[in-house]
């Protein structure tokens, strides 16, 4: 009896120990020029939100982070969806972690492309960029040693990339019909992938390298005919191993990065590295405001028969921090192809408004985008994005 | 002539023996500072900023302070962030260096990312405050050179003047002016002459306690722009010294569970 009171009024108690915090997101697109499709839609609007709940017990040892997402769009069916960024359990040893659950990695340093962190797949609905993630089921064992950070993951349950639908903007032509996604693993989204990263710094160097073995996140695209007759294109996930480095040096104001893979997979193997500085103006006009100066070199060895739309192209930017009471930034940028007159420009910007509020702009345009160019299905997607999201 | 030489010895000599030139001075000061608060160990603590403009508009910060002291080095410090709600989460590593840049890392949630960041920037607001990176990060004694003023007293408390230099050419600093308690050697206030050598800030310290009956504390630290009429007021709550912090709590992991 004394027992089970004791319970039950723990019980509340512990669901309460938590905390909750999270954000209400209102957002808009504009988009500049008339559609490819006359499905597709011209402006559109969307509400997101993202809780999240936080606890920890056991002397601060473990930890539970749960955060769910969903977002509805005004146009696009397929982009209004949700998902399990976050519900992770973590248990923090001497000189050692365990995660268990679905969650979220970060691997890399560069700032244009992204190419050492395989982890997640990209939840490309929510951003073209490739920025925003899925959650992935993981068991994750980590080893804090003098000689750095060793960790270990089994990555169970694959998840597949999200895709713009037939009316939505910034999608390919014909689209991508993710009911005929397809494995080169018999056991589909159950293969198990694997992966080992050390990560370590030594004085100014931090350097990371890592290997993966499993299903690629980034899908080949088969042109097919679905069920409705339309022709699509399907996913296609195939097996690959891909080992990685990623490396910055700090050398006072200037950050020297480079993330170089080898990847190697049926469709064949190959080589890309992305690397440049990032150099800060402190203080610029004797304001408070600094500076940053960006340049990325991005290479692939396919050349022409890349996947991806940036096999020898020069990245330049240009980072504003205002630090001031606002957090006011801005990153302006342009991917340049060097091989062709192809150029991708890029705008992001944010504010906050009070200490609850927070506005922030997006804007990318894409020219002269020649036909043979993966970003080709984008030459008419030129948008303006303005966001406003309420923390609680 | 010669009685005369001799006897001017005799008086000098005892003063020659004696003096020290008032550098030498101002660092003897300085290393008594750090001698009396050295081996606490670590500490946790809650921090708040209240930040205000010249028209009295008023800005929140909440963070939290993890320090672990490191032998013949700087001090490990992980500060992680709860206000602004935007950027719960963020946590920011450091590694403080007695010369040299610090190491730095700042920990973005939403990202999952870790970053190295360039340390050098000592002179820039934290988080939008009066406060710089330089103003608040481990105060070592190599980091400047010291000569001392004069004997002083502030509100009341008989103190020790010293004129301090920082070292590194990145600050944003010519020279600070300390006023230090002459009986607990615990700074009172603070002022700071800008790279044009005119009085940029001030920093009063209030409400100081002891810790472990040894490590003075203050509750408050006001800092005040003359340049710009704006002031932060960081309050210094829930001390916990000797929490049982270790290095294996401030690592690139640790970061990422900080929260």
């Amino acid at each position: 009896m004394k027992v089970w009171f004791c319970i039950l009024l723990l019980l509340p108690g512990f669901l309460c120990a938590g905390e909750w915090s999270g954000y209400v997101e209102g957002q808009g697109r504009y988009f500049l020029q008339d559609p490819l499709d006359s499905d597709q839609s011209d402006n559109t609007l969307s509400l997101a939100f993202q809780p999240e709940y936080f606890q920890r017990w056991d002397n601060d040892k473990q930890s539970l982070l749960f955060i769910p997402f969903a977002r509805w769009d005004s146009q696009d069916d397929k982009r209004s969806h949700t998902d399990i960024r976050e519900l992770i359990w973590t248990y923090a040893g001497n000189g050692w972690e365990s995660r268990v659950g679905i969650g979220k990695v970060f691997w890399g340093v560069t700032e244009a492309l992204h190419l050492v962190d395989v982890i997640n797949q990209t939840d490309l609905v929510e951003n073209p960029d490739g920025e925003q993630k899925l959650g992935q089921p993981m068991f994750k064992l980590s080893l804090e040693r003098d000689w750095g950070i060793l960790d270990f993951y089994l990555l169970a349950g694959f998840r597949e990339r999200t895709f713009p639908g037939e009316d939505g903007r910034l999608r390919t032509h014909p689209r991508v019909d993710t009911d005929l996604a397809g494995y080169e693993s018999d056991r589909e989204e159950r293969h198990l992938d694997l992966a080992i990263r050390w990560s370590h710094f030594i004085g100014d160097w931090d350097i990371g390298l890592s290997h993966f073995n499993g299903t690629s996140r980034d899908p080949l695209f088969m042109p097919t005919m679905n069920g409705a007759g339309e022709i699509v294109l399907a996913p296609f996930y195939e097996l690959m191993r891909q080992t990685g480095l990623d490396l910055q040096a700090t050398k006072g104001d200037w950050l020297w990065k480079l993330e170089a893979i080898h990847r190697s997979a049926d469709s064949g193997s190959y080589n890309a590295a992305t690397g440049g500085f990032e150099y800060t103006l402190v203080g610029i006009g004797e304001s408070a405001m600094d500076l940053g100066l960006l340049a990325e070199y991005l290479y692939d060895d396919r050349q022409d028969a890349a996947t991806t739309p940036f096999e020898n192209d020069l990245f330049l930017a240009f980072r504003l921090t205002a630090n001031d009471v606002d957090g006011s930034e801005l990153l302006a940028g342009i991917i340049k192809d060097l091989d062709s007159s192809a150029a991708l420009f890029n705008l992001e910007t944010s504010r906050r408004i009070g200490n609850l509020w927070k506005v922030s702009a997006q804007a990318r345009l894409w020219f002269n985008v020649p036909e043979d160019d993966p970003l080709y299905p984008f030459r008419q997607d030129d948008y303006v994005e303005i966001s406003l999201s309420r923390f609680f | 002539m010669k009685p005369v030489l001799l006897s001017l010895l005799l008086i000098l000599m005892p003063l020659i023996a004696q003096a020290i030139t008032p550098e030498e001075r101002g660092l003897e000061i300085a290393q008594e500072i750090e001698r009396r608060d050295t081996g606490f160990h670590d500490f946790k603590a809650a921090m708040t900023m209240l930040l205000k403009n010249k028209h009295g508009e008023e800005s929140l910060r909440d963070m939290r302070n993890q320090t672990l002291e490191v032998e013949n080095d700087g001090d490990k410090t992980l500060v992680i962030f709860d206000e602004p709600r935007d950027v719960k989460g963020t946590a920011l590593l450091s590694f403080s260096h007695k010369t040299g840049d610090d190491d730095q890392w700042l920990y973005l949630p939403a990202l999952k990312r870790v970053k190295r960041i360039a340390s050098r920037n000592k002179s820039g607001p934290f988080m939008g405050s009066e406060f710089a990176y330089e103003d608040i990060s481990s105060q070592e004694v190599e980091k400047y050179t010291y000569k001392y003023i004069e004997e002083s007293s502030y509100e009341g408390k008989a103190s020790f003047l010293l004129e301090r230099y920082p070292v590194d050419p990145n600050s944003g600093y010519t020279r600070q002016q300390v006023w230090v308690d002459q009986e607990r050697f615990i700074p009172l206030k603070i002022e700071y002459y800008d790279r044009k050598n005119a009085l940029l800030k001030t920093l009063v310290f209030r409400g100081y306690q002891q810790y472990l009956d040894q490590y003075w504390r203050a509750d408050q630290m006001y800092m005040e722009n003359h340049q710009t009429g704006k002031s932060t007021l960081l309050s210094w709550k829930k001390y916990d010294f000797r929490s049982g912090l270790s290095d294996g709590d401030f690592n690139k992991n640790s970061l990422k569970r900080a929260r």
